[in-house]
């Protein structure tokens, strides 16, 4: 209890924050109906910036030896914006290239992204959901040491179980009107989960390459799917699973007041809750600690005593799980359908790119994941301007590519970090130790 | 007086530290020069600016007279300088020929050309009295053999002034004995050495001069058959070091380690590297397993600790039988242990030290509420320890392991392990890497706890410290203990022929 008294003192700023937001999001728009829905999102955006600006000022109060160059997080989040600077550029030589009159205007209309209205803005945020989640479980498991590659396989069983759940137990709507879209993420996460646990155990008991065993279910999860879809709840006269009853689409929330026309519902705050869920277990946690110990170094954790075999399961069975979740919100959209076709959903791959460009930290996918809505957006509009919207896709691909690259473009970031403090500190030097000064007993010689 | 190399008023600077503060270095033609510092002195700093791996704010560098600009280390191999690593930067599965001409290739027709290399490599083997089997693959022959390589690869590149940077650290004392002899040969001929080390016998016996670092300071240069160890020691630290160590006659209690009998067989190699071992630690001594590096000490700990299963035998701590139990367990048991390879099993790099300092006991309700850790509390834990271990690092508590100096990183193992307050403690080759300075201050901890009625395993491979410190010697060879000494009746040769295998007793 004084724990948690405690925490709000520290924070008190955010749960005003998180407070006032309730209210903006769920009681202000009921009161004043459409109009106000900009004037909202324009006061989230302030308070938000406000808060992050005064969280910078006490980290700087609390820290003013703070060096740039040797905090890894910042090098980091820079090198991602390097990679992205890229990726833009790149995009605009393009751009220049096939159409060289309407370049400069599409270019802004990628810029602007979902940005452009209140409604695309919406409509971002719903394409993000699925992209944050499979990004999390992604991200989640290489903070674990592991490499899940499956999360489309993860995410399609999810996905079929939900939609299973919301063709046939229609019923549970009769005795709660959430329960049925409810019950329908709940299982669908917990297949994923199971389906995650398989690649966990081969991992963990009999040291089968993660990666491996994964990808080859990708497959498997495919055509179980298509099997399953043909045999339990197949629509033969469109090919394609039968439509989810309405009470198993996400609800809105009233979201759709604040975001008038948008597809947007109420998996924004499921994908929330996840973040913050991972967050708090990556960051806060026993299990957090050991689960990134074996991560960083697993002999470390074998010789702490930590059981390395269970964490392995219990990281892939949570990464599953959460990309199980993604599949469930992807599909449980009134006019969406499963497909018996032997394709393997590609949002699974989006995650990995996405949790790439996120540092595998929840918050930074969840941003990753909106920047990569807010581009597809743009990719839409960009037909205004006769480009195809694939060159968002080029775009994407190669800001992946750019990350990939990151420790050469943090070693960039670091140099520059560097020459410019150097300048700086000249005259005084303090005692801090910077990675490359010395090392003498170490091995990387 | 003419000097090879000059490196003069070299000031090498990185962000909040000065590595090298006007550091002098000259190395006369066809002397042995010792370059001698703590970790983290600023000597592998140094040498990266002679090898042109970094750049000096300021200073000069002055070869065979001549000033010159060393901008990478292309341009140190054509000055003639050559550098043999620490750790051997060669090819496993390529024979020693080819890791020799490895960059240097010759070709005739677009095809590797080895016959006439062969014959130099030879010729050079045979005039430095470096036998080496040519032919052999690296990974066939010993540690030994390969640095023997590493120190062919710079003559067949022409090198004329060698560093040596550690190269005692992986040897067995007869290695040693041969490195020192090819050493002084190679000086025969007119090349010239810079030894990079903190071991100050070795200076005694092979080095001409000797230049001292402190802290990125340059101390002095000192002629080294008219100073005295002691002194040099002083200079290397900044005070007095005392070689001695002090301790009283030991408090021997009951018995906390059992080992019965235990034999470990190795899968890959389908032999035995533990085999029949059988010993007791009790309360209040320092049982220390002597041997020559790869002869089952490291298994032996292993299995102790858990961290791979015996195949027969039985261990008992505090006469609770723990040969089946988990890691965890056995910590809880009662084993605290310092581990040989501190990189590998001692800490998590990517931690901060505060995370790191908790890595045995983060589970303990102290630092873990509901699942939730206790940073607070990691925090004070984290201070408590700096402060009575005298962990020194950049940023205190948040520092990344990473970036601390070796002997700070093995502080914070062992201020780790001992403050968990156990029964046993295994050390396992604690000084390994340390400078004098760190040896003394972890010997003292060892022999602290053993005066506080703790049981102490210690495997060393450096025989001065199993003579100064154990108060029970147990000497293995091939995986088998061949023998138990009283360190106060036996000398360092009768050990050192156990060691090698040309001796052993009947085992009770």
């Amino acid at each position: 209890m004084n724990a948690i008294l405690n925490y709000v003192k520290k924070n008190y700023i955010g749960f005003s924050v998180s407070v006032l937001l309730l209210l903006q999001v769920f009681l202000l728009p009921t009161l004043l109906g459409e109009e106000a829905a900009g004037g909202i999102l324009f006061s989230i955006a302030a308070v938000g910036i406000g808060y992050f600006g005064y969280k910078a000022y006490l980290f700087r109060k609390q820290n003013p030896d703070f060096k740039a160059a040797e905090s890894t997080t910042l090098v980091n989040i820079l090198g991602s914006v390097i990679a992205i600077l890229t990726g833009l550029l790149f995009g605009f030589v393009l751009m220049l290239i096939i159409n060289p009159n309407q370049a400069i205007d599409g270019f802004f209309t990628i810029l602007e992204g979902g940005f452009r209205n209140i409604e695309s803005l919406g409509d971002m945020i719903y394409f993000s959901v699925p992209l944050i989640l499979t990004g999390l479980s992604v991200a989640f498991a290489f903070r674990t040491g592991l490499f899940n590659i499956g999360a489309s396989g993860q995410l399609t069983i999810g996905a079929f179980v939900a939609v299973y759940i919301g063709v046939r137990w229609g019923a549970l709507a009769d005795i709660h009107p959430l329960l049925h879209w409810l019950a329908a993420i709940l299982f669908a996460t917990i297949a994923g989960g199971l389906w995650g646990a398989i690649p966990g155990l081969l991992k963990a008991y009999r040291n089968v390459n993660e990666v491996v065993a994964s990808i080859m279910l990708n497959y498997v999860a495919m055509y179980i799917n298509t099997v399953l879809i043909r045999n339990f709840i197949y629509n033969p006269d469109f090919a394609r699973a039968l439509d989810i009853k309405p009470s198993a689409a996400s609800p809105t929330f009233n979201l759709d007041l604040l975001f008038p026309d948008s597809s947007i519902n109420a998996g924004i705050i499921v994908a929330l809750i996840v973040v913050l869920i991972l967050h708090i277990i990556l960051n806060k946690t026993t299990f957090g600690y050991e689960l990134k110990a074996v991560g960083l170094n697993r002999d470390a954790a074998k010789y702490a005593g930590m059981n390395a075999k269970r964490n392995i399961v219990i990281s892939m069975i949570i990464s599953g799980a959460v990309a199980g979740l993604a599949g469930a919100l992807l599909f449980l959209v009134q006019g969406k359908h499963l497909t018996p076709v032997n394709t393997i959903l590609t949002e699974g791959f989006t995650g990995i790119a996405i949790s790439l460009l996120g540092l595998s930290s929840p918050i930074g996918v969840l941003l990753a994941g909106l920047f990569y809505g807010s581009l597809q957006q743009g990719g839409y509009f960009l037909q205004l301007y006769d480009y195809k919207p694939e060159i968002i896709d080029i775009i994407i691909a190669v800001i992946i590519y750019a990350s990939a690259l990151g420790l050469f473009l943090q070693k960039f970031v670091l140099k520059g970090l560097k020459a410019s403090e150097m300048r700086a500190a000249r005259q005084g030097p303090g005692d801090a130790t910077g990675d490359t000064t010395e090392a003498e007993g170490s091995d990387d010689k | 007086m003419e000097y090879i190399i000059e490196m003069l008023n070299i000031t090498k600077e990185f962000p909040g530290i000065k590595a090298n503060d006007d550091v002098t270095l000259q190395l006369k033609k066809g002397e042995i020069h010792a370059l001698l510092g703590e970790n983290g002195a600023g000597k592998s700093t140094l040498m990266s600016v002679l090898f042109g791996l970094y750049q000096p704010e300021q200073g000069t560098i002055k070869v065979r007279g001549e000033e010159v600009i060393i901008a990478n280390p292309n341009d140190a191999n054509e000055l003639g300088i050559g550098m043999v690593h620490q750790h051997f930067k060669l090819v496993h599965n390529f024979t020693v020929a080819e890791n020799i001409v490895l960059g240097y290739e010759d070709t005739k027709n677009g095809f590797l050309e080895l016959d006439a290399p062969i014959k130099k490599i030879q010729e050079l083997s045979d005039r430095y009295k470096l036998k080496v089997d040519v032919n052999a693959l690296i990974s066939d022959i010993s540690v030994g053999q390969q640095q023997r390589v590493e120190i062919l690869k710079m003559l067949y590149r022409n090198a004329e002034i060698l560093i040596f940077d550690e190269p005692t650290a992986v040897l067995t004392p007869q290695e040693i004995e041969e490195l020192m002899n090819i050493m002084k040969d190679l000086v025969k001929e007119g090349k010239s050495i810079i030894l990079i080390t903190h071991k100050l016998n070795e200076i005694k016996q092979v080095a001409d001069r000797c230049s001292v670092l402190r802290k990125g300071k340059y101390i002095g240069t000192v002629d080294v058959a008219t100073t005295s160890v002691e002194k040099m020691a002083e200079m290397m630290v900044g005070r007095e070091v005392s070689f001695v160590v002090d301790k009283e006659e030991p408090k021997i209690g009951d018995t906390v380690l059992s080992v019965r009998n235990l034999t470990v067989f190795n899968e890959h190699i389908h032999k035995n590297v533990v085999t029949d071992v059988s010993f007791d630690v009790r309360r209040g001594e320092i049982l220390c397993i002597a041997g020559i590096e790869g002869n089952g000490q490291t298994q032996l700990v292993q299995a102790i600790t858990g961290l791979i299963q015996p195949t027969e035998g039985q261990i008992d701590i505090l006469g609770e039988d723990i040969t089946h139990q988990s890691i965890r367990h056995r910590n809880l048991a009662g084993i605290s242990h310092i581990p040989e390879d501190r990189h590998k099993h001692g800490l998590v790099l990517d931690y901060s030290l505060e995370e790191n300092l908790v890595l045995q006991t983060y589970f303990e309700p102290r630092f873990q509420k509901n699942g939730f850790l206790q940073f607070d509390e990691v925090r004070v834990n984290a201070n408590e320890l700096i402060q009575n271990f005298d962990i020194r690092s950049g940023k205190g508590p948040v520092t990344m392991a990473r970036s601390m100096s070796g002997g700070n990183q093995q502080k914070a193992i062992v201020a780790r392990e001992i403050s968990r307050d156990t029964d046993l403690l295994i050390a396992v080759q604690p000084t390994r890497g340390l400078d004098v300075g760190a040896i003394e201050y972890i010997h003292k901890q060892l022999i602290l706890q053993r005066d506080a009625g703790k049981a102490v395993l210690l495997i060393s491979l450096e025989l001065d410290e199993v003579m100064n410190v154990s108060d029970r010697i147990i000497v293995m060879y091939e995986g088998e203990n061949v023998g138990e000494f009283d360190p106060a009746k036996v000398t360092e040769n009768e050990l050192g022929l156990y060691m090698a295998g040309s001796k052993r007793r009947k085992t009770a």
